[in-house]
């Protein structure tokens, strides 16, 4: 039950959603409830799953393989929680003012759909329910994106739903040929099968649509030209959302297959995605550098950062996978954050090309304030988490004798640091052009941005226990004999 | 049979990844639905295939007797139908908008406006 409660709560908020009066402020009380209650349903199955080890759910009881499994091992609870962070920033940014129509038209719904699907993609046990849980987070995503009748906005989510339809695809068919090469799809149950077989031709071909299927996802080279194309045109909370999430959820499902099944199969299929995050990471960055809209470099920053995640997640090590989820769990929150200032941005000159920004060091001092952390954490400033999340992949990098990864992470970081530094010295410090803003930033918005500020510095001033569960979530992937015997039972 | 099957799952990969390249909007979403049919006849296919094998326990019997049907590429199947179907229908309405609101279905035209 414990294990449901995460993919329950946000359904059953959506359903209380739907069923209510649609008054704006009614809707968003009840959204904000919901998330506040999947937030503490994930961190009450963290609690549970760092005492005690990973939990298992099989539903109705019929046993597995042969059921639907619910597994939370320590990856996946801190990123149930970290959802959970998610949702309750975008739901109470919501008080800060949503577009009228949108919400009309069930925005607040969708975004609980958006969330249990995200729950569900983390907790699942079975490749064929993740494929279930990652269609029920995109056709969410392709109605937030498409709600709204701008000719850009109708083109990205034209682009967006485009591939990753076709993404779905390529992943359902990896599906049917590995249910016709193992009889199962269980994850636990396909481990022990996968480690057991011996044709490299069939297994070679499934896992490169594997790869390919998450690759696009979660947006790396040479397949993520879709995700900056599309997602600096929703409004700023969608894109916090999708930003902190989404493509989280095709990393996470990239570790996963890496770890259970790719362990020990094709032998060039590690070094394959490191080469794609190392191209991922400098493509990514040196496109961030040429932009000059604010959510379009945001967009470029978080795909030359899922470069550091994937490539980490590549050398297999117990260190640079600590590192690798350390990063994820900044980024989340980082992103999410920054995506929320470009909402006070585009509130207060209804833009975020840099030419229109400025002068927010003086005019709006504390909405300033707040930015900094977040801006500086993505650049990977001391002490802030984002350096020490580089530290641990660039550490365990070296330790992995990928010397030369290590390296680009470090190049690649000071280009983040001058990409934002530019943006703060363009948006905040320079003399704004125009007149005092007409509006304030609203209350709502920057308390949001204020309580995720406040989780940056938890994570910054809590780096070291929180190192200690990385490194136990790590070194719980690796071992994949712990997952397969929860999975599984007492028999394997 | 199974030959066959491969073909057919083959030639409309085909068909519906070269209408996905087109540049007309109607065809891109035609390519999608023939990619969605390619997927379950593969999935149909690679779970095995059997003539008139149902797998249901007969009277007085408890275990089957192989070779049976597997019902679980079925399951999917199933599931992955009405999926598809629901995203398709979307990218209509979807379609729809983007005609409506540009005034044109030409992929090349509508990333010129946008």
């Amino acid at each position: 039950m414990r294990l449901s409660l995460p993919i329950i709560v946000p359904l059953a908020t959506a359903v209380v959603l739907l069923l209510s009066p649609t008054r704006p402020l009614l809707q968003r009380w009840i959204a904000f409830a919901g998330s506040l209650g999947q937030m503490a349903s994930g961190v009450a199955l963290f609690l549970v799953v760092e005492r005690e080890g990973i939990q298992v759910l099989q539903i109705g009881n019929w046993p597995a393989p042969f059921g639907i499994t619910l597994v939370a091992d320590l990856l996946a609870a801190m990123l149930i929680v970290a959802t959970g962070i998610v949702g309750v920033a975008v739901t109470g940014s919501a008080f800060g003012g949503v577009d009228p129509r949108r919400e009309a038209f069930g925005y607040h719904p969708l975004l609980q759909i958006l969330l249990m699907g995200v729950s569900g993609a983390f907790l699942t046990g079975d490749l064929f329910n993740l494929y279930v849980c990652f269609e029920v987070m995109l056709v969410a995503s392709f109605v937030l994106m498409a709600l709204h009748r701008t000719s850009a906005q109708v083109e990205a989510a034209f682009k967006y739903v485009t591939i990753n339809l076709l993404a779905s695809s390529i992943f359902l068919t990896a599906l049917g040929l590995l249910y016709g090469a193992t009889g199962t799809l269980n994850m636990a149950d396909l481990a022990l099968i996968w480690s057991g077989r011996d044709s490299p031709a069939v297994d070679l071909v499934i896992a490169m649509l594997f790869l390919v299927a998450f690759s696009i996802k979660a947006g790396l080279f040479p397949l993520f030209f879709w995700l900056p194309a599309s997602y600096h045109t929703p409004p700023a909370a969608i894109g916090a959302a999708f930003a902190g999430l989404l493509t989280k959820v095709g990393v996470y499902a990239l570790i996963r297959i890496f770890t259970l099944l790719f362990n020990n199969a094709p032998p060039g299929l590690p070094a394959l995605l490191l080469g794609m995050s190392a191209a991922t990471m400098v493509i990514g960055m040196v496109a961030a550098l040429s932009e000059r809209d604010f959510r379009r470099v945001l967009s470029f920053n978080l795909v030359a950062h899922i470069g550091y995640t994937t490539a980490a997640l590549s050398l297999l090590t117990p260190e640079a996978l600590s590192g690798s989820i350390f990063y994820i769990l900044h980024h989340i929150v980082v992103i999410t954050n920054l995506f929320l200032v470009t909402g006070v941005m585009l509130r207060l000159r209804r833009t975020t090309l840099i030419e229109g920004l400025g002068g927010f060091y003086r005019d709006q001092p504390v909405f300033a304030l707040l930015a900094l952390v977040p801006v500086f954490s993505l650049a990977g400033v001391p002490p802030l988490s984002g350096f020490l999340g580089k530290l641990a992949i660039v550490q365990g990098s070296f330790a992995a004798g990928a010397y030369w990864v290590g390296g680009l992470v470090l190049v690649v970081g000071l280009l983040t640091l001058v990409s934002m530094s530019r943006i703060w010295a363009e948006a905040f410090w320079k003399p704004s052009t125009r007149g005092p803003d007409a509006v304030a930033p609203g209350r709502a918005l920057l308390a949001t941005i204020a309580a995720l500020t406040l989780v940056t510095l938890a994570i910054t001033i809590g780096a070291e226990p929180l190192f200690a569960l990385t490194s136990r979530a790590a070194a719980q992937l690796l071992d994949s004999q712990g997952y397969i015997h929860a999975v599984l039972g007492g028999t394997h | 049979m199974e030959l066959l099957l491969a073909i057919v799952a083959g030639v409309l990969y085909a068909t519906g990844i070269y209408l996905m390249l087109r540049r007309r909007l109607a065809q891109l979403i035609v390519g999608l639905g023939l990619l969605t049919n390619a997927t379950n006849v593969l999935i149909f296919t690679a779970g095995g295939l059997t003539r008139a094998r149902p797998p249901v326990l007969p009277e007085g019997a408890s275990t089957l007797q192989p070779p049976f049907a597997d019902p679980v590429p079925q399951a999917l199947i199933l599931t992955a139908i009405v999926i598809g179907f629901g995203v398709l229908a979307f990218s209509l309405v979807l379609a729809h908008r983007v005609h409506q609101s540009l005034g044109t279905d030409d992929v090349d035209e509508v990333g010129r406006s946008g």
